[in-house]
């Protein structure tokens, strides 16, 4: 058994506190996220509010926390999405090759021309604001990425001996494809999968900014910091401090990531 | 008895070619792995192939078990056409044909302990029952000596020798009569080789099996086989009884072959080379007979058609119009 390595605790421990906000927000919050307060509008960070309260008087702390949650369905559902997808296209266009595989890499092409971003907000905008649809706007343009790293790793796995030796023996192409195959090719795709949540909660959070992603009430780090520019000049912790959870969040799961990569590396 | 027949098979591997020579209409070159071998196996004997590196042995391993599918000719395994099966039919052939792989660190899957990858064979072979899996899981590592708890571990565990062995019990697991070794030993230390091959010798003798050895080792040919075919750019040149061709060698690139091996004892060596230059390029091979550029006694004959196996009695065969 490899000892976990200090990126992996690290990161671990930074994930699991976001993970435990969204979990039991309304025992860790001190106060209710939607409670207005107008005796402390605007107030700064104190002992009381810890994070300030914003222009309603509502405490921001209580709001980064119960906001908690929406980032990590976020981070979950539009990674599993765009990976299974692009895992089992990679896994297919990789063994059968041939003209799936000419057309798979036309259509890597089409897709990657555009910058991801831009075709993203353009399929949000066709399908209309919402969760739901931002899911589905990132699974068509995300699945790419999944299925290139399964693609290329499939086709250095499918000429190794030990799946000749599978061939062989009558294994069926199912039986090949998803118990010696994929177990070994799937390394690289694990260690982007975890650093891409990083990255859609932060496009989750670009989206929600926009006004595109989570829609009000539900509460999203994108959200809170698009509340808060209109006050940023006589209260930046509006924004503040949604902003460093994100980067606390990314950060946790970019070392989850990397020590994840050294612990799932195969010896040979 | 003859148990496996081989009849004109051949084997090319289209070369990619670039927009220009689409363009042009250049004509697609095609790499002749294996051209017109016919040969049989007998049942219970050892039949080695060797020739140099690049020379069609392995391809031709591989379309005996159809990983590469043949362009021509037929094989027949127990007088059924192996080219044409399919579905179980197919299933059948493949627990009678097994194969040993030349890279013991590849050939096994990493992610998988050596009991399942022993018990997956069983399972979907159906060779025992479900429950009686793991006894004889146990009794294939004992056959290729490995210690029992080998099962629970995982390949990285185990050094290239006995990886080795996981695959010979592997290939063993779905009781097959064919084993197709393809330079099973190259990849492994000299005093790992002996215990290798003393291995597969001993399977052979308690099994029945047989055994079609693939190697460029003619010192291994010599010890483990009863007979013996030369390829040379992806023909048989020479095929024959083990130890006459090694007494006597009538093909001048089995005499090469065979004056090449290094020797132990000091012998008095002619100084002349066994044989001059590089094999040539079998995207473009020689005209005539394949060998006849690097050949001592080539007479101009030899590059206008390709000599046809001729028999020397005895089950020999000889590609040669000069020998």
């Amino acid at each position: 058994m490899k000892r976990l390595s200090a990126p992996l605790i690290g990161g671990m421990i930074l994930l699991g506190a976001v993970m435990l906000c969204a979990m039991i927000p309304d025992v860790l919050a001190p106060y209710d996220p939607l409670g207005f307060d107008f005796a402390a509008l605007l107030a700064p960070p104190s002992a009381a509010h810890p994070f300030g309260t914003d222009q309603f008087g509502r405490d921001m702390l209580s709001r980064t926390i119960s906001a908690a949650r929406i980032d990590l369905q976020i981070a979950l559902f539009a990674t599993i999405f765009p990976c299974v997808l692009g895992v089992l296209i990679g896994l297919f266009v990789g063994w059968y090759g041939g003209v799936a595989d000419m057309i798979f890499g036309r259509l890597v092409d089409l897709v990657v021309t555009f910058p991801f971003l831009v075709l993203v907000i353009a399929i949000v905008a066709i399908l209309g604001p919402g969760l739901v649809n931002m899911y589905i706007a990132i699974t068509i343009v995300g699945w790419v990425a999944y299925a290139r790293l399964m693609h290329s790793e499939v086709l250095v796995q499918k000429a190794g001996e030990y799946v000749a030796a599978a061939r062989v023996l009558g294994y069926s192409t199912p039986r090949i494809l998803f118990r010696h195959i994929l177990p070994n090719a799937i390394r690289p795709v694990l260690v982007y999968l975890v650093s891409d949540m990083a990255l859609v909660i932060l496009l989750g959070s670009s989206l929600g900014y926009l006004g595109l992603g989570a829609q009000p009430p539900e509460a999203e780090w994108g959200v809170l910091i698009a509340d808060g520019k209109n006050f940023f000049n006589q209260a930046p912790w509006i924004a503040l401090f949604p902003g460093a959870v994100i980067v606390i969040a990314g950060l946790g799961f970019s070392l989850t990531g990397d020590g994840l990569a050294d612990l799932l590396e195969v010896k040979r | 008895m003859t148990l496996l027949t081989v009849t004109g098979l051949s084997k090319r591997f289209p070369a990619r070619r670039g927009l220009v020579e689409i363009l042009r209409r250049t004509p697609r070159q095609a790499v002749h792995a294996v051209e017109q071998v016919s040969l049989d196996v007998m049942r219970g004997e050892t039949l080695g192939i060797v020739g140099e590196s690049g020379c069609g042995k392995s391809t031709l391993a591989r379309c005996l078990v159809r990983l590469h599918e043949p362009d021509g000719g037929s094989v027949s395994f127990d007088g059924t056409d192996v080219l044409a099966l399919e579905g179980d039919a197919r299933r059948r052939f493949n627990r009678q044909v097994q194969m040993v792989f030349q890279d013991p660190y590849g050939s096994l899957n990493p992610r998988m302990t050596v009991g399942d990858t022993l018990g997956e064979a069983l399972a979907v072979h159906r060779v025992v029952p479900a429950a009686e899996i793991p006894a004889r899981v146990r009794s294939l590592l004992d056959l290729v000596h490995l210690p029992q708890d080998a099962a629970l571990r995982y390949p990285h565990e185990f050094s290239g020798g006995q990886r080795q062995r996981i695959g010979i019990a592997r290939a063993l697991a779905v009781e097959p009569s064919l084993i197709i070794a393809d330079e099973p030993v190259s990849a492994l230390d000299v005093s790992v080789q002996a215990s290798i091959v003393n291995l597969l010798m001993e399977l052979q003798d308690r099994l029945g099996l047989t055994l079609v050895f693939i190697t460029h080792d003619l010192r291994l040919v010599k010890h483990m086989t009863h007979r013996v075919a030369v390829m040379y750019l992806g023909r048989i040149v020479e095929i024959g009884p083990t130890a006459e061709i090694f007494a006597r060698p009538q093909h001048p690139y089995t005499q090469a072959l065979i004056r090449a091996v290094p020797l132990v004892k000091a012998r008095r060596r002619d100084g002349e080379a066994a044989v001059m230059g590089e094999m040539p390029s079998p995207l473009n091979p020689p005209s005539g007979c394949a060998f006849h550029p690097r050949c001592p006694r080539a007479e101009p004959e030899c590059a206008l058609s390709v000599p046809d196996l001729s028999d020397r009695g005895a089950g020999w065969q000889v590609a040669c119009r000069r020998a």
